[in-house]
């Protein structure tokens, strides 16, 4: 009964971490530049949550003076913190994209099984390139 | 004055106001110049810090007058002023360095927006070194994070490999970054606060806590990435050796060093206070992973044939030694980490300089076969090589050995022979691979005449300035090892 009781209570927080993991897992597992992107989103928007829901004090209002002396307020700085986070996963999505432009650009394809197996022949190709000149 | 009150603000503030103004300037000679004095008045700044600090010890600077634990504090002591100096110098010559190199390696258009980023990167670096504030960190960690992969992904005119190696970068550095944001919720639960003097104070006050102590293990484990320390260090060889030769030539003198040392702070600042759990960290995790990271490394720079990869492989081991200093968890094993954490930064950008000014004299990548007989047509570049591989290695004379000394004594003082043999064995492996390089450069004959270009004059003189500040630190060696001794006792008391 206090397992579940804990669970319930604690909903917020099981959210949190299956998010985490989805992301985690999306970024180790698949093979597509775009697709780890995505999951290196969802991985950062599951600590956002996780943030959030730290400042939350229970019976707390929005942080906003009311003049009472005996006002409940939930602790804003999380959230404050989480705003600065945001902005720093939109530059790093942003710069991710960029860099799977160019990397579209410069091998045809942004699929990390392909690229690994061009890069093998690139390199080789570097050597042979040297051996000739023996 | 004014102005010194506030060398901490205006050290991160100069570099990032004047980055945003490069990025508009289309000419990359101005950009270069505006660059070049930025990084000098910066080298200035730190000298004044050290003169500040010498005289008062801890040095807070309060942002907006919202005195600590409020608001976000910079602290400059004697920990991180030496570090702080380290960053100024090595960016004053790398930034030399880069006046020829860069406008070799990558395209003319782009120049005047990659100093623009490089100066992002010096400004966070800064940042990094001196913020006593958890979460400020974070924000400078990405600026760092960011500006280097944009830097690396500029190394793409030459192999365009680097797309890929910055690409990777990007997405296991920011899972780091991410996992030191989810330790700084925790501790900030368990605290309710941020700040990093605040944090020790509360954590005394609370005893053993699990939220704090799962907090600091993701903080760790985040930090850990960024630091190149061994088992997450995968992002580091590829992007260091696919990077323009002047951007790995100051990352990795800099951009890891100021992990470690973020590294060391957290865990002889605030994880020390954690006695139960401490000791089992140093011992059967940092320590056994140190070994590992030493041998991993120099082995894989035996095998490796392309040279810039292989210094990126060596600088692994190097980490290790430093990291293993760390693990003794004694004053001298602290003082000696935080000695190699000098001498290391010079060295291995002395070499990674080294190399790019082969690469550009021979027109094509540093490989074991391209540089055949490459030593005997420059001279002087070769020589710097020489002196800067023998500090790698730990030979007298140079600040390698500094390194070495002070490491052994560490180890001497723990009374353990097997840490003698690691350290002993680890530095003639090492001699293997440079000899190799040696040999190759100047006993082999070239398959062909070789075409060599015109030397970039400029860069021999940066090359030779940091060879030249290997010998000092070799010989007058009191200034480094002080400055390590000095670390260590505001770390952990002079015990």
């Amino acid at each position: 009964m206090s397992v579940i009781y804990l669970i319930l209570s604690n909903w917020n927080f099981i959210a949190v971490i299956m998010l985490m993991m989805a992301g985690l897992y999306i970024v180790i597992s698949n093979q597509n530049f775009i697709k780890k992107l995505v999951g290196l989103s969802i991985f950062q928007s599951s600590v956002f949550i996780f943030y959030i829901s730290l400042g939350k004090v229970s019976s707390g209002t929005a942080p906003i003076l009311t003049g009472s002396p005996d006002t409940i307020y939930s602790n804003p700085l999380p959230h404050v913190l989480i705003l600065t986070a945001i902005v720093v996963g939109v530059a790093t999505n942003a710069l991710g994209l960029a860099l799977v432009v160019r990397i579209n650009e410069a091998f045809n394809s942004i699929e990390e099984k392909t690229l690994l197996s061009l890069k093998i022949e690139d390199s080789r190709h570097a050597y042979e390139k040297d051996d000739s000149v023996k | 004055m004014l102005i010194f009150n506030n060398i901490p603000a205006l050290l991160v503030a100069i570099p990032l106001l004047v980055s945003a103004v490069v990025s508009i300037i289309s000419s990359a000679r101005i950009a270069w110049i505006l660059t070049f004095s930025t990084t000098l008045v910066c080298l200035f700044m730190a000298f004044e810090l050290i003169d500040i600090v010498s005289s008062k010890q801890t040095l807070t600077y309060a942002f907006g007058g919202w005195e600590p634990p409020w608001g976000i504090a910079f602290i400059v002591d004697s920990v991180n002023v030496y570090l702080i100096l380290l960053v100024a110098f090595i960016s004053v010559i790398a930034t030399i360095y880069a006046y020829t190199m860069l406008a070799r390696e990558i395209a003319a258009e782009d120049l005047s927006k990659a100093y623009a980023v490089w100066l992002l990167t010096i400004a966070s670096l800064f940042g990094l070194s001196m913020t006593g504030d958890a979460f400020n960190l974070f924000v400078f960690l990405e600026i760092s994070a960011l500006s280097s992969v944009t830097l690396i992904a500029l190394g793409a005119g030459q192999d365009r490999r680097a797309l890929i190696a910055a690409y990777n970068y990007l997405i296991i550095g920011a899972i780091g970054a991410t996992f030191y944001v989810i330790g700084v919720g925790y501790l900030y639960a368990a605290t309710g606060t941020l700040n990093l003097v605040n944090i020790i104070e509360r954590l005394n006050e609370l005893g053993t806590n699990q939220a704090a102590i799962t907090g600091l293990a993701f903080m760790l484990a985040g930090i850990m990435v960024k630091a190149g320390i061994f088992p997450v260090h995968i992002w580091l060889p590829a992007a260091y050796s696919y990077a323009p030769s002047a951007v790995s030539s100051f990352l990795s003198a800099v951009a890891t060093k100021v992990a470690i040392y973020y590294f060391a702070r957290l865990l002889f600042g605030i994880f020390i206070n954690i006695t139960q759990l401490i000791d089992f960290f140093l011992l059967y995790v940092l320590m056994p992973v140190s070994v590992i990271a030493i041998f991993y490394g120099t082995i894989a720079a035996i095998y490796q044939t392309d040279i810039k990869r292989l210094f990126a492989l060596s600088s692994i081991a190097q980490i290790g030694y430093i990291t293993f200093a760390f693990s003794l968890n004694s004053h001298s094993g602290i003082s000696a980490g935080f000695i190699h954490i000098v001498n290391h930064a010079l060295i291995k950008g002395a070499l990674f300089m080294a190399v790019g000014i082969f690469a550009v004299g021979i027109g094509k990548r540093a490989t074991m076969v391209s540089l055949r007989g490459v030593g005997r047509q420059m001279p002087i570049t070769f020589a710097g090589f020489v002196i800067a591989g023998l500090a790698l290695i730990g030979v007298p004379l140079t600040a390698g050995f500094i390194s070495k000394l002070y490491l052994f004594k560490a180890i001497f003082e723990t009374g353990n022979v097997f840490f003698v043999a690691v350290i002993a064995i680890s530095s003639a492996l090492s001699v293997l691979y440079l000899w190799k390089i040696f040999e190759v450069m100047w006993l082999q004959e070239p398959a062909q005449p070789l075409k060599i270009e015109k030397e970039p004059t400029v860069a021999y003189i940066s090359l030779w300035l940091m060879v030249i500040t290997i010998a000092i630190f070799g010989i007058y060696s009191h200034g480094v090892s002080s400055s390590g001794m000095l670390a260590a006792n505001a770390l952990v008391g002079s015990r």
